[in-house]
């Protein structure tokens, strides 16, 4: 009990700490806290192996869907990953979520700005259709600002056009 | 060499390039021939008139040199080879010696100083006509704004030879960047178009993008990320005060440029997936929607006139320049080359429209009429996007980002000839420039 106190205070602050912060790409750099909290080992509260998990979000379920060049239409590989996405959200209905949509660098600036908004949005609808309340999810779009590989070929590319859903909130009652 | 006002020496500098436009002289560089060989000059030192003036009056003429070599137009002899000098403003020029090693142009200057006051005079001359082009100028103001009144010296060498108007008296905000791709920290900057006299308007706690200068310079547009979503706001260059532009919750707005005016926004908003363009009028913030479809509709820019808006669209299938009334209404496609086309920006000239083309995996700048002739591809690099224009519509500032892990992003600037490509030295790297109109 002592244990899982400590825990849901850790989770509640690393919560927090998204939830006040929604630029999570400001001067801190990129992706801070996506992997915070991963744990190896047994079943620990709050490790990827815990299913409420937001590391077993990011993880096991996948916290993000990929797309083709200059698309946004959803893959079947990203659409079963929406599924568990949805049900997970479902299931901690405590969490927000912010939906982040980048493309790759080939392209101009504002031209991928407007594909990422609507590779987010392809995301989002997909999750409110499953069930999640639209109340609890937002999109934005990082255009080409935040690439998560740098290097300039496909291999690279492949994984920076994206859609990331990003938790917020959670056990800050 | 009378004393004049600096508005009453601006009106001359206007007249007197309006008669070189008429004249069939030999001092005369007709840009849109093309132009291969650059002018030869000379600049023998401007003269101290003061016991103080003696680094400045180098410094000065340093600075008209830079100008006019960096144009591309003209070229300069070294001191070296001068045989005569310049030791009296007012004493007659030696012609023969100034014909001898081909100098076909020569300043001439004299600089005052005293206390913080700085006067700059200069005359030019055309050596082989054996005659003063246009009448000495004189410029003053303080030892501060010293490169001010160079670039006023060099701008008005260039449209008296040119018969263009000028644009060395000119800024230039850009996004100032360091960092690796996957963590890049920007910060708003401001500078003089030669890439002196660099200024943060912004620190970096925030990604900042494509700021957009107000047609009377004062005011810069941009897109901040500060409230966790692409808000656009209008920062005040002299306070460096900011605010926020009204904008629905739930939705981004970006790509922001001013009408000609000053008094409405252009500017792109994400709402549902989905990008349209949209007027704002800066003082109450009521919105007015010009485009409607399902396509993504981005990067306005506003004609000179402030009656018509080119913008891309992806409604094809893919991004392609289109023309439409400043009010909505239906476009007119202008742009059917091969590969994509972006970034439309209108001539201050209103004649082209420059844009990024991307094609075959290489990014262009480039330039067509309102009509989508002519066009002309100025560059080709890995990734060059966002041109500007120059106040005068002959120079267009870019960003060029290199390939790999290890790309960074620098300003460059390119003639519309498709001549005189070079960097413009920044002391970080630098994206989406935004040229100033001239200063007033």
């Amino acid at each position: 009990m002592n244990r899982l106190l400590t825990t849901s205070i850790v989770v509640a602050a690393l919560a927090l700490g998204a939830c006040t912060n929604p630029n999570r790409f400001g001067a801190d750099g990129a992706d801070a806290g996506v992997t915070a909290g991963a744990n190896a080992g047994g079943i620990v509260p709050g490790s990827a192996n815990d299913p409420n998990s937001t590391t077993y979000f990011q993880q096991a379920i996948g916290d993000r869907v990929l797309f083709e060049v200059d698309q946004s239409t959803l893959t079947a590989t990203g659409r079963a990953t929406l599924d568990g996405q949805a049900q997970w959200l479902m299931t901690n209905s405590d969490y927000q979520a912010i939906i982040e949509g980048h493309a790759d660098e080939q392209g101009t600036r504002e031209y991928n700005l407007a594909l990422g908004a609507r590779r987010a949005n392809a995301a989002q609808e997909y999750l409110v259709s499953k069930g999640v309340p639209a109340g609890r999810l937002r999109v934005v779009s990082y255009g080409k600002e935040r690439p998560i590989e740098i290097c300039s070929e496909e291999a690279c590319y492949a994984k920076n056009r994206r859609a990331v859903t990003v938790l917020a909130g959670g056990l800050t009652g | 060499m009378t004393m004049r006002l600096l508005s009453f020496c601006l009106a001359l500098i206007c007249a007197v390039s309006g008669q070189v436009q008429a004249q069939q002289g030999p001092l005369r560089i007709e840009i849109t021939e093309g132009v291969i060989e650059p002018l030869p000059f000379a600049v023998p030192g401007f003269q101290p008139e003061t016991a103080e003036a003696g680094q400045l009056a180098n410094d000065i003429a340093r600075v008209v040199s830079g100008d006019l070599v960096g144009s591309g137009l003209f070229r300069e002899i070294p001191a070296s080879a001068f045989i005569s000098t310049v030791s009296d403003f007012n004493a007659p020029v030696q012609y023969a010696d100034w014909k001898a090693i081909n100098a076909q142009a020569l300043v001439t200057g004299a600089v005052h100083v005293q206390g913080n006051s700085v006067n700059v005079k200069f005359r030019l001359y055309d050596v082989f006509s054996g005659a003063e082009l246009g009448t000495g100028l004189q410029f003053s103001g303080t030892t501060e704004g010293w490169r001010r009144m160079a670039h006023k010296v060099a701008d008005a060498v260039y449209s008296r030879i040119t018969g263009e108007g000028p644009y060395f008296d000119s800024r230039v905000v850009y996004v100032s960047e360091t960092g690796a791709k996957d963590a890049r920290q920007k910060r708003l900057a401001i500078m003089d178009y030669d890439g002196a006299n660099v200024q943060y308007l912004t620190d970096s706690g925030s990604i900042v993008l494509a700021p957009r200068f107000s047609p009377s310079g004062d005011r810069v547009l941009y897109t901040s990320y500060e409230s966790g979503f692409p808000r656009i706001y209008v920062l005040d260059i002299g306070s460096v005060q900011r605010r926020v532009l009204q904008s629905a919750e739930g939705t981004m707005s970006f790509a922001p440029r001013f009408s000609p005016s000053g008094q409405t926004v252009v500017y792109s908003l994400a709402q549902g997936g989905n990008t349209d363009i949209y007027t704002m009028d800066v003082a109450s913030g009521t919105s007015v929607r010009l485009t409607n479809t399902p396509a993504i509709e981005t990067a306005p820019s506003f004609s000179p006139d402030g009656e018509r808006i080119v913008f891309e669209s992806d409604r094809s299938g893919t991004q392609q320049l289109y023309v439409m009334a400043a009010t909505g209404g239906a476009p007119t496609r202008i742009s059917f080359g091969e590969g994509r086309y972006g970034t439309p920006v209108w001539s201050p000239r209103g004649d082209l429209v420059a844009f990024t083309k991307q094609n075959k995996g290489r990014f262009h700048i480039g330039v067509m009429r309102l009509d989508g002739s002519e066009e002309r591809l100025l560059t080709a690099s890995f990734l060059d996007e966002g041109p500007t224009w120059s106040p005068n519509g002959r120079v267009i500032m870019f960003s060029r980002e290199t390939q790999g892990a290890g790309g960074s992003s620098a300003l460059y600037s390119v003639d519309i000839s498709g001549r005189n490509l070079r960097p413009v030295r920044t002391p970080e790297g630098g994206s989406d420039p935004s040229w100033s109109p001239l200063q007033k």
